[in-house]
């Protein structure tokens, strides 16, 4: 489903690269996990995947389904079926959550040749959606993460995420700011979502949430490469361990 | 003709001071009224319209903007438009001829013409000061416009909406209206014109709230891209009074809005919220003046500004506070959202304190598009175009929204959406 090759990247407003020949195969149905130290550039790779603008990939290729999105922005991503769930969800004032759900599920509809949602579909799907994340319609009714609490930022993203029900899902430290109730509500949404024709990237710096959505592949990424790849004991190896004796090994 | 200092009249002078020798027999109005039309003409022959050169209208010279006015137009279109509001009253002005009719119990309306014939309107038709440009034209051809007067304690369930509605030619109106003690009521002014033709407009209102009334007055000014609009708010709140007014400009090609407000009532607010949706070559100015002349009252203010192509935006703001208004808590602030390269905006604030023991604050802002909320929407799938839309009308969609009336909201975001629609 994801093949990265040889990627390369930088920040375009001064150049300093992040990702340096970084290579990753995801299959359809995998969860692969990305761990690795501060600065490793996890989160740039999230958003390269995502199409954001700060970032100039200078050699290389993302494959998404066989084809590059290299050419795409961010919204022809989304409505392909890449959908990141972002470590700092932005507040945006003056938009209304339920509006802004309703637009986004009914553009990428349109953009896939689909009808647009009648309003009863569109509240039934919202409504059900929230009560699995346990999201009070309060929330719904306020502006777009405008006033929601860390955990109530990430519950809104799995939210997004399960309405828009993308093919490649990519978490971006998801369990960054999660007490461990809210942290099974989310693992939860993520694995609901599970199904032998969607990827989900996890990107984490601990073990913790690795616990509740257990990986197939676990990927250490130091320096902007992927340095070891294995399966999901790895991960517990480097939360016995640390970083310290792969990144000495792979030196 | 009256020319003092061998000043050079421009076409629009000469227009104003012809319409006006050409329209005295009809205007309403005998004795103290046409004394004081006579005097604000003569005033107006001799200072002529205001230049950059006068303070108040540095950032509009009139005389260089005001290129033309047209004659008055007797066959203008009067089609009317449905209230912005479902259910409201509605009372209209449709080219310069008032449609007075009763309303809702506790209020009365007269149109102003009935004044000005009766001679009650001469005492306010003098102009605020000697650069009260609008006060002087409007004073002198005022020719109707609805006396509104709410009786204590009166509260109006429905918005009462006031129309202008003028497709070409002139018209001058006045809406004095009285608040009394207690009294609540949403009043829409509302100014529409669906014409190609240019149409000058001016519109003067004097406003006074009662002790504890609560009011929300909102200024709606949605007229065609070649028109002229002048108006002009005077507002006096009265102790534990409060007042929410709403300007939104989205329309026009020379408008300047002037609110002047007293506040001359302890405990009580003006809540100031100013929507310019400026696009083509508009230029539109809003001032606002306001005097906390007692102690512990409020003011609150925030415009927001959205300007494309080559339009031109100024707001000036002054806060005055007295020596004896202590614990008077002023804030004002003026956000821009620029989309064009050749568009402009100018802000002017102004504090004046005289007191010790107050909190006043204002500030200004200048920005694009906030670019990492428009990755956010976008990789959510929204098009860049949508997302942007989405942006544009969210920072002006958060003021509306405080007036937390679900209809009335929805009707400004309505009349906001199309504007984006049609400019974005």
């Amino acid at each position: 489903m994801l093949e990265i090759k040889n990627l390369h990247a930088r920040i375009a407003e001064d150049g300093t690269e992040i990702i340096r020949g970084l290579n990753l195969t995801v299959k359809a149905g995998e969860v692969a996990a990305i761990m690795g130290p501060n600065g490793s550039g996890k989160s740039t790779l999230s958003y390269i995947l995502s199409g954001r603008e700060d970032y100039e990939v200078t050699e290389g290729d993302i494959l998404y389904n066989g084809e590059s999105i290299l050419e795409l922005d961010p919204a022809e991503r989304a409505s392909k079926g890449i959908f990141l769930a972002f470590q700092y969800p932005v507040e945006i004032p003056g938009v209304a959550t339920m509006q802004f759900l309703k637009v986004a599920m009914n553009e990428q509809r349109k953009a896939r040749g689909e009808d647009e949602l009648t309003t009863p579909d569109f509240m039934r799907r919202v409504k059900e959606a929230a009560a699995e994340l346990k999201i009070a319609p309060e929330m719904l009714r306020r502006p777009l993460n405008v006033g929601f609490s860390g955990g109530e930022k990430k519950r809104a993203e799995i939210l997004q995420m399960s309405l828009l029900e993308p093919k490649l899902c990519v978490l971006d430290e998801t369990d960054s700011g999660l007490d461990i109730d809210a942290l099974k509500i989310v693992a939860d949404g993520v694995n609901a979502l599970r199904s032998p024709d969607r990827a989900v990237i996890v990107i984490t710096h601990y073990q913790r949430l690795l616990d509740y959505i257990v990986p197939d592949t676990v990927h250490v990424l130091y320096k902007g490469q992927v340095i070891k790849s294995g399966d999901k004991t790895l991960a517990h190896e480097l939360e016995a361990n640390g970083y310290a004796d792969i990144i000495g090994a792979a030196a | 003709m009256n020319m003092q200092t061998g000043m050079k009249l421009s076409v629009a002078e000469t227009a104003l001071c012809e319409a006006y020798d050409n329209a005295i027999g009809e205007l309403p109005g005998d004795g103290a009224v046409l004394a004081a039309r006579d005097t604000l003409i003569s005033d107006f022959k001799a200072a002529g319209l205001p230049t950059r050169r006068v303070e108040a209208w540095h950032y509009t010279d009139l005389k260089a903007l005001l290129r033309a006015v047209p004659a008055f137009d007797p066959a203008a279109s009067v089609a009317k438009v449905g209230p912005l509001v479902e259910g409201s009253s509605v009372v209209s002005v449709a080219n310069g001829l008032a449609d007075a009719r009763a309303t809702a119990e506790g209020v009365t309306v007269r149109t102003f013409k009935d004044a000005l014939v009766d001679g009650t309107a001469a005492a306010g038709l003098a102009a605020r000061d000697g650069d009260d440009a609008i006060g002087r034209i409007n004073g002198a051809f005022v020719r109707d416009g609805f006396v509104l007067d709410l009786a204590d304690g009166t509260e109006l369930e429905a918005p009462l909406e006031i129309q202008t509605i003028q497709n070409a030619g002139q018209t001058h109106t006045r809406f004095p209206a009285t608040f009394g003690a207690n009294t609540k009521a949403t009043v829409i002014e509302r100014h529409v014109a669906g014409g190609e033709n240019a149409a000058f407009v001016t519109t003067v209102s004097d406003i006074t709230l009662a002790d504890g009334a609560e009011i929300t007055w909102i200024i709606l000014q949605t007229q065609g891209a070649a028109d002229t609009h002048l108006g002009q708010i005077r507002i006096t709140l009265g102790t534990d009074a409060k007042l929410r007014l709403y300007v939104v400009n989205a329309g026009g090609k020379l408008v300047r809005q002037e609110i002047h407000v007293v506040v001359s009532g302890e405990g009580s607010d003006l809540t100031l919220r100013g929507i310019n949706l400026l696009g083509g070559e508009t230029h539109t100015d809003v001032t606002f003046t306001v005097g906390h002349d007692v102690p512990n009252t409020t003011s609150s203010e925030v415009i927001r500004n959205v300007i494309f192509d080559r339009a031109r935006g100024v707001f000036q703001g002054q806060i005055r506070v007295a020596p004896d208004a202590q614990k008077t808590d002023a804030k004002m602030s003026c956000n821009t959202l620029l989309l064009s390269d050749e568009a402009d905006f100018s802000a002017k604030p102004e504090l004046e304190i005289f007191a010790d023991d107050v909190q006043c604050g204002h500030g200004a802002t200048v920005i694009d598009i906030d670019h990492t909320q428009l990755y956010y929407l976008m990789a959510r799938g929204i098009p860049e175009n949508k997302a942007r839309a989405m942006l544009v009308n969210a920072f002006v969609a958060e003021i509306v929204e405080e007036l937390e009336d679900e209809p009335l909201v929805e009707a400004l975001e309505g009349i906001i959406a199309a504007w984006l629609e049609k400019h974005a």
